[in-house]
């Protein structure tokens, strides 16, 4: 656990950049930091490693003063990531990753089987290892700077806005490897962002900062959604937090229909005779998984790929109230298209049912 | 051209003098700007001091400097020590303001990167800034190169035996040859010298010919 007591730091020059910050970061979890910018997040950030030193206040690890460690010591077993990775442009990615280990006195052949190992946990190719870093797109570079982070198996990280120089896409497939990362090696890990959604995704309680760097609120984020503690954190969380906020409800027995469906190259009088009448007809892979809506009425030859209206997102069942809710939204039919977790169609629900259910657990929705 | 067949040896000899004369002074005007240059980069309010006073001895004639050495060092006028000191100085001149460009050109966040994994002060110079500096100080490096080349043979003035004495002995007798081999073996020699630095840069520096993300 990290635990800040009382902690401020006023710059050279009077600028308060943290104003009495107390909170704890419980061991093998992630806590947020996020704020507008130049409310305090890296400065606190960078006070738990002592790259920069409180004005007043403690800041302890499991217990431990870090004002009384060594500060190099201390880093070492810190696992530390920032924006773009911070990767030694000089040095092959195996080499960056092994920085660590090699200063902890690891001998060379023991340093590289670990960034190895390393390599292949953050989901990159190993012959990506003996390039430099300029050879790889800035995701790659990113998942280098985690796996250079976790080189030592440091039980805490400190990650400064690690994802936020990627496009939206890589980011949210950065974001997904890391929880499932953070769900195999548990670490202590407090992530700054100023990305209220990244920090909602992330987080196992989220703590917001005004500027002035005091604590507005720390809260899990459902609760933060459900409930905020006023004005400012309620702004900063945005529109649509009852929706967002149903992000965190699995959705419990939602009364699934099966779906009539037919195969991509069924042909035209097939999809008509299954669809019975109705306008929407579901089709699905080879493998079972949905592909996408068609109107039967409006074919002239058999189902292919472009007859798809792919506009419908698919919900994974027992995945969250707000993936199903929006799946029943987002078809063209107003049925959700429910899939297991290797993908194949399970069946529909509808966004009446959703509610239903989102009504019938009120309180559950907003814990 | 039958001048330069009989004298190759003596050209030659006076040719790695040259070379010699020119390539100490570079290695310790090197050893010296790198400390200064830190200074400079690393507190503000030593930057103009330090890049505007080295570069100021720049401009003492060199012929001056050359006379001044003894007089400073206790040497002989014939001392080749005269000729290394003061080149010595020219490079340190040439070289505290490129050091200090080259250090600050290396990215913030790689400093802040290796503070955050523990790298000591030393160690990050050494292994990480210094490296990714080479780029920068190797482009100073060479033309301070080329600036010793041609400033030693001023030393011939004073009776120091190098490619410079081709032209005091050529002007003497009144003789083009010597001199136009002494012009031509000094720009081979420069030309050299720079090829080489340019060499030694790009072996030490291989992660900046790589391709782009693949
Ligand atoms: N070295 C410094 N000297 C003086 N003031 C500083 C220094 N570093 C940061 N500050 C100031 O302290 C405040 C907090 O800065 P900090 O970098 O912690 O903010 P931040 O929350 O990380 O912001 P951002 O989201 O923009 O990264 C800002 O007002 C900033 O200008
Ligand atoms: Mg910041």
């Amino acid at each position: 656990m990290i635990r800040f007591t009382d902690v401020t730091k006023v710059y050279p020059g009077g600028t308060v950049a943290v104003g009495g910050l107390s909170l704890r970061a419980p061991s093998g979890k992630i806590t947020v930091l996020v704020g507008p910018s130049g409310c305090g997040k890296t400065t606190s950030l960078r006070m738990i490693n002592r790259m920069i030193e409180p004005t007043s206040g403690t800041i302890e690890i499991d217990g431990r003063d870090t004002s009384g460690l060594e500060p190099n010591e201390l880093r070492r077993g810190i696992g530390y990531v920032i924006q773009s990775g911070g990767l030694f442009p000089h040095r092959t990615i195996l080499d960056n990753i092994a920085t660590v280990p090699l200063l902890l006195g690891w001998d060379r052949r023991r340093a590289r089987a670990r960034a190895h190992e390393l390599l292949e946990r953050v989901g990159l190719a190993p012959e990506l290892g003996r390039r430099y870093p300029n050879q790889l797109s800035g995701g790659q570079q990113q998942r280098v700077g985690v796996a250079r982070a976790l080189a030592a198996d440091p039980p805490v990280m400190l990650m400064d806005e690690p994802f936020s120089a990627v496009d939206p896409v890589v980011r949210e497939q950065l974001q997904d490897e890391f929880l499932r990362l953070q769900a195999d090696i548990g670490k202590t890990i407090v992530f700054v962002t100023h990305d209220i959604d990244e920090a909602i995704k992330l987080g196992d309680q989220v703590a917001v900062l005004r500027v002035g760097g005091t604590l507005a609120q720390l809260a899990a984020p459902a609760d933060l959604l459900a409930d905020p503690a006023d004005d400012f954190v309620a702004d900063f969380l945005g529109r649509d937090r009852g929706y967002r906020g149903l992000a965190f409800t699995e959705a419990p027995a939602l009364p699934v229909t099966r779906e009539p469906t037919v195969r991509l190259g069924a042909g035209a009088d097939e999809a008509r005779r299954v669809a019975a009448g109705e306008e929407w007809l579901l089709v699905v892979d080879a493998d079972g998984a949905p592909a996408g809506w068609v109107r039967p009425s409006a074919l002239v030859a058999p189902v292919g790929p472009d007859d798809l209206h792919r506009g419908g997102t698919v919900a994974r069942v027992g995945g969250s109230l707000r993936a199903a809710l929006d799946a029943a939204l987002s078809a063209p039919s107003r049925r959700g298209v429910l899939a297991d977790d290797d993908g194949r169609l399970v069946g529909t629900v509808r966004a009446q049912d959703v509610l239903a259910e989102i009504e019938r657990e009120p309180s559950e929705a907003a814990s | 051209m039958n001048w330069l067949l009989t004298h190759l040896d003596e050209v030659g000899g006076l040719m790695v003098t040259h070379a010699v004369l020119s390539v100490i002074p570079l290695v310790i005007g090197l050893v010296v700007a790198v400390p200064l240059g830190w200074l400079a980069w690393r507190y503000r309010l030593l930057r103009t001091p330090l890049v505007a006073g080295t570069g100021l001895l720049y401009t003492i004639p060199s012929l001056a400097l050359f006379i001044l050495m003894p007089l400073v060092l206790g040497t002989g006028i014939l001392d080749p020590l005269n000729v290394v000191v003061a080149l010595s100085v020219y490079t340190v001149a040439l070289l505290v303001r490129t050091v200090a460009d080259g250090l600050a050109s290396v990215p913030d966040e790689v400093l802040q990167a290796a503070t955050a994994m523990g790298i000591g002060p030393l160690r990050r110079f050494f292994g990480v800034q210094l490296p990714l500096a080479v780029p920068v100080i190797a482009a100073g490096l060479r033309v301070a190169a080329v600036s010793n080349v041609s400033i030693v043979s001023v030393a011939a003035l004073l009776g120091i035996a190098q490619l410079g004495s081709l032209f005091t002995d050529g002007f003497a007798r009144n003789f083009l040859d010597p001199i136009i081999v002494g012009i031509v073996a000094c720009m081979v020699l420069a030309l050299a010298l720079d090829l080489a630095i340019l060499a030694v840069s790009r072996a030490v520096t291989p992660w900046l010919r790589v391709g782009s993300p693949a």
